[in-house]
C-alpha cells in the first residue's frame, strides 16, 4: 500500500444557509481554503470525487452543477458517490493505491434545510415495506435508544452526559450549530422529543459542504511538516431489516474496526447523529476508556448530511497537524441506526496501511 | 506504482423489459448477479466487496436504495460502495469495482448496476425546475438534437445515417436475447419512416426505456489465471467537464476526447480502428454513433458517418459496433454502461453467444452521461497486459 494522507480540510457548517445558494457558491470559498492550505492550484489535483444526494436536493444529478464548481474545462478525472464524504474519500484513496494519480481532493454538500430531514430520510427505507408507513428518522432512532435502555446497556443519565460532553466541547468550535453545556441535570430535566430522545441527544438538522485533500508520500511531506497519515481504512453495511436487526449492536462497525490496528489511538472523531450512538460504538469500536471522544463537539453538535462524516476524518486530521494527537480515529455512519459504517486510523507515522482485506 | 492485473472472470444480466413485474428492484439486481456469479463460478460468500451503481434515485423514489437493497446484493457484513456518475455511472461503477482490484485491497469483487425505470417516471425525474438554472423540459432527446443537427451541419452528413445504425444495431439486437427490443425487419427506410420526435431524431433512432441490470465480477490475477476465457482490463479512464461553458464543444466533448487519448496510451493502441477488434459505444440517439467514433479516435473528425455507411461498423465490418444491439435496443440507464462494458468482457471471452464477432481478442466498453460530460471507457482483452 502507499503512504496517503490528509493534508487538506475545509468546512461549513451551518443551521441554514444564508439565502439560497447553488452547490458551486457553496463550494467555491470550500475549495478555495483547500488551495490556501496546499499552497496548489486545481491542477494540481490528479482525482476528485464528491458525496451528495440527490433526495436531499430535490434533484436529480445534484452532483453534476457541483462539479462545475471545480472549474472543469480543460476536464478533470471525477467520480462521485451518493454517500458521505467519508466514502468519496476512500474511492480517491482506492485511485491514489493504483498508482493512477497521486493527489485527490474529495468533497460533499448537503441542503438539509430545504426540506423536512427526517422525513426525506425516511426514503432511504424499504421502499415495498417499510416507506409507504413513514416512519422517520428520529423515532427509529428512539426506537433503538429505547431497546438499549431496556436491555440494561445504558440509560437516560449516560446519554446526557454524551450530549453534555458534546456541547461542552462546541463551545470552542466555531462551525457548530448547536454549543453550550450546562449540566447532566439540567439537561434531564428538559422535555422528551421521540421518547426517550431529548433534542440534545439528535444531531441538529445543518446545513453543510466541506472537502479534504489526500496526497501521497512526498506530495503529502511538500504541504504539511506532520501530515495526517492514513494508516488504515474499512468499511461495511448491514442488513437494513429494523425488525430481525439487534438494533442495540453495529456489527459493520465492530467488523471495519476490527480490520484495523487501533492500538494507540488518543483521541476517536465519531459520526453518532444520536447520543446513544456514541455508547454503541464505543462498545462495538472496542474503544479503551482513555480516548478522548469528539474533541470537536461531534455531530450533536452539527451534522451537515453527506458532509459530517468526512468532517470527522477531517477534524481528526487537524489534531495530528498540530501535534495533539499520534494516531486518532475517525467514522462516519449511513443509513438508519448505525446500518453502514467506515472507520479509519491517521498517524503521525507512515506505514501499516490495510484496506480492509477480508 | 503501477496497477495491478485485473480480469473480468464473470458476467451477468437480466432480460430488459419496459416494466419487469415480476421482480423487485433486488430481484432485478439479483437475476444479474446471480447469473454474473455463475459465470464466475463463485458464490456470493467469496466475494469479497461490492459495487453498486445506478442513475438517479428519483428514477425508482428511494434514497440511496443500496441501503435497503444491501441484503439481497449479498452485501451485509462487507464493504459496499456506491457510485453516481449520470448515465457513464455503469462504466465507472465497473471501474471502481477494478480498482479495487487493481488496487490490490480485495481480490474477488462484484458490481452490480441496474434502473427499474417503470417504478416511476424518468421524464419527470429529469424534469425538476430549479430556481436560476434552465428548465430542460423535454427530455434527453430535447437535449441532445442541437447537438446532432450540429454535427450533421459540421460534417456534411447525408441525413440517413441516424437509420443505417438505428436499422444495424435493432438488427444486431436480434441475436441478443436479454435485449429490450426485438423488432424485427427494421430497415433503413422503416427507421425513415418513423415519426419525427427531436428533429433530427426519428422514434426509431431512439433508446427505449428499461428496466433491467447488469453485473460483472472482477478478479485478482492469480484467479483469472486459472480461468480459460478471462478478459484482462488493459486500460480504464474516467473524465468530466462542465455541463455549459461558451468554449464548450458539445459535439465531440475534450472530456471524451481527453478520455480516450489517456485509454489507448494505457492500452498500448495507437490505431483504434486496427487494433480494436469490436466496441460497445454508449448510442442512446443513433446518431451519437457517428460523432463518438470521431471522439473516439476511430475516425477523423467529420468522417465518422463515412465509416459508419460503409458497413464498418455492422457486425460483419472493420469495426463491428454495439453487436449486442446497442443502448438503442435496451436502456436501464443505470446499467446501460454497465452492460457496454460487460459487452466487451463478454466478446473478448468469446461468450457472447449469436452476436459473438469470431476471433475478438480487444474489445472497447464506453459510457458517457450528464450533458455530454462524463466519460467512463475500459479496454478488455483475452491477452494479459505484458507490462
Amino acid at each position: 500500500m502507499r503512504d496517503v494522507a490528509v493534508v487538506g480540510f475545509a468546512q461549513r457548517q451551518m443551521q441554514d444557509f444564508d439565502g439560497s445558494p447553488t452547490c458551486v457558491e457553496l463550494l467555491v470559498p470550500v475549495f478555495k481554503e483547500c488551495y490556501e492550505q496546499t499552497g496548489w492550484t486545481r491542477r494540481d489535483i490528479g482525482f476528485w470525487c464528491s458525496g451528495s444526494s440527490d433526495y436531499l436536493a430535490g434533484r436529480s444529478f445534484s452532483f453534476v452543477q457541483a462539479v462545475d464548481a471545480i472549474g472543469v474545462i480543460p476536464p478533470v478525472n471525477e467520480s462521485h458517490v451518493e454517500m458521505d464524504l467519508a466514502w468519496a474519500m476512500y474511492e480517491a484513496w482506492l485511485k491514489i493505491q493504483t498508482g493512477e494519480v497521486d493527489t485527490a481532493l474529495v468533497y460533499a454538500f448537503g441542503k438539509s434545510s430545504a426540506g423536512v430531514l427526517r422525513r426525506t430520510l425516511g426514503l432511504q427505507l424499504d421502499p415495498y415495506t417499510m416507506t409507504p408507513l413513514w416512519p422517520d428518522t428520529v423515532s427509529l432512532a428512539g426506537l433503538q435508544a429505547r431497546a438499549g435502555i431496556d436491555a440494561g446497556l445504558w440509560d437516560e443519565q449516560a446519554m446526557a452526559e454524551v450530549a453534555l460532553r458534546s456541547l461542552t466541547d462546541a463551545e470552542k468550535n466555531e462551525h457548530a450549530v448547536r454549543r453550550g453545556g450546562s449540566s447532566v441535570p439540567e439537561l434531564l430535566a428538559r422535555p422528551l422529543y421521540a421518547d426517550p430522545l431529548r433534542k440534545h441527544d439528535c444531531a441538529p438538522v445543518t446545513d453543510g459542504a466541506a472537502a479534504i485533500v489526500l496526497a501521497a508520500g512526498d506530495r503529502a511531506r511538500e504541504v504539511r511538516d506532520r501530515p495526517a497519515w492514513l494508516s488504515g481504512i474499512s468499511h461495511h453495511i448491514d442488513p437494513m431489516s429494523m425488525g430481525t436487526r439487534d438494533l442495540t449492536r453495529s456489527p459493520s462497525a465492530a467488523r471495519s474496526a476490527a480490520a484495523l490496528d487501533l492500538t494507540g489511538v488518543d483521541v476517536a472523531e465519531l459520526h453518532a447523529p444520536f447520543s446513544h450512538q456514541e455508547l454503541v460504538l464505543h462498545r462495538e469500536l472496542a474503544l479503551a476508556d482513555d480516548v478522548r471522544i469528539n474533541p470537536s463537539g461531534g455531530a450533536l453538535t452539527g451534522n451537515p448530511m453527506f458532509s459530517a462524516g468526512g468532517i470527522r476524518v477531517g477534524e481528526a486530521a487537524r489534531r495530528i497537524w498540530a501535534g495533539e494527537s499520534d494516531k486518532a480515529l475517525a467514522h462516519a455512519t449511513s443509513g438508519p441506526a448505525l446500518q453502514q459504517n467506515l472507520v479509519c486510523t491517521l498517524g503521525a507515522a507512515t506505514g501499516s496501511t490495510t484496506g480492509g482485506h477480508r | 506504482m503501477s496497477k495491478l492485473p485485473a480480469a473480468v472472470i464473470g458476467v451477468g444480466q437480466t432480460h430488459h423489459r419496459a416494466k419487469r413485474e415480476d421482480v423487485s428492484m433486488a430481484g432485478l439486481c439479483r437475476e444479474a448477479i446471480d447469473r454474473a456469479l455463475e459465470d464466475a463460478q463463485m458464490t456470493l460468500d467469496e466475494i469479497d466487496a461490492i459495487v453498486v451503481g445506478k442513475a438517479p434515485d428519483l428514477f425508482e423514489g428511494v434514497m440511496m436504495p443500496e441501503l435497503f437493497l444491501a441484503e439481497a446484493l449479498g452485501a451485509a457484513g462487507k464493504p459496499l460502495l456506491r457510485v453516481h456518475t449520470a448515465g457513464s455511472v455503469g462504466g465507472s461503477t465497473a471501474i471502481v469495482a477494478a480498482s479495487l482490484v487493481q488496487a490490490g485491497v480485495h481480490r474477488k469483487v462484484l458490481a452490480v448496476a441496474y434502473e427499474k425505470q417503470s417504478e416511476s417516471n424518468a421524464m419527470w425525474a429529469l424534469s425538476v425546475p430549479v430556481p436560476f438554472n434552465m428548465p430542460v423540459h423535454a427530455g434527453a432527446g430535447g437535449y441532445f438534437a442541437p447537438h446532432v443537427r450540429s454535427y450533421i451541419r459540421r460534417s456534411g452528413a447525408p441525413s440517413h445515417i441516424g437509420a443505417v445504425v438505428a436499422a444495424k444495431d435493432r438488427t444486431n439486437a436480434l441475436k441478443n436475447p436479454y435485449a429490450h427490443l426485438h423488432n424485427e425487419g427494421t430497415t433503413v427506410e422503416t427507421v425513415l419512416a418513423s415519426q419525427m420526435l427531436w428533429d433530427p431524431i426519428r422514434y426509431d433512432e431512439t433508446c427505449p426505456s428499461s428496466d433491467g441490470a447488469c453485473a460483472v465480477v472482477v478478479a485478482a490475477e492469480d484467479i483469472a489465471d486459472t480461468r480459460p476465457d478471462a478478459a484482462w482490463i488493459h486500460g480504464t479512464v474516467m473524465r468530466s467537464e462542465a455541463t455549459t461553458a461558451a468554449e464548450r464543444d458539445q459535439v465531440n466533448p475534450q472530456a471524451s476526447r481527453d478520455a480516450a487519448a489517456s485509454l489507448w496510451k494505457q492500452a498500448g493502441i495507437t490505431n483504434p480502428l486496427e487494433q480494436i477488434d469490436v466496441a460497445e459505444i454508449y448510442v442512446p440517439f443513433s446518431w451519437f454513433e457517428p460523432m463518438w467514433l470521431e471522439s473516439l479516435g476511430f475516425a477523423e473528425e467529420g468522417t465518422g458517418w463515412q465509416l459508419t455507411e460503409s458497413g464498418a461498423t455492422a457486425m460483419d465490418g472493420r469495426l463491428p459496433v454495439n453487436c449486442s444491439g446497442g443502448v438503442l435496443s435496451s436502456n436501464p440507464i443505470g446499467a446501460s454502461g454497465m452492460l457496454r462494458f460487460a459487452e466487451a468482457a463478454l466478446q473478448v471471452r468469446g461468450r457472447a453467444g449469436e452476436h459473438q464477432v469470431d476471433g475478438a481478442r480487444r474489445a472497447l466498453g464506453h459510457a458517457y452521461g450528464g450533458g455530454s460530460q462524463f466519460f467512463s471507457m475500459w479496454v478488455v482483452a483475452a491477452d494479459k497486459p505484458r507490462n
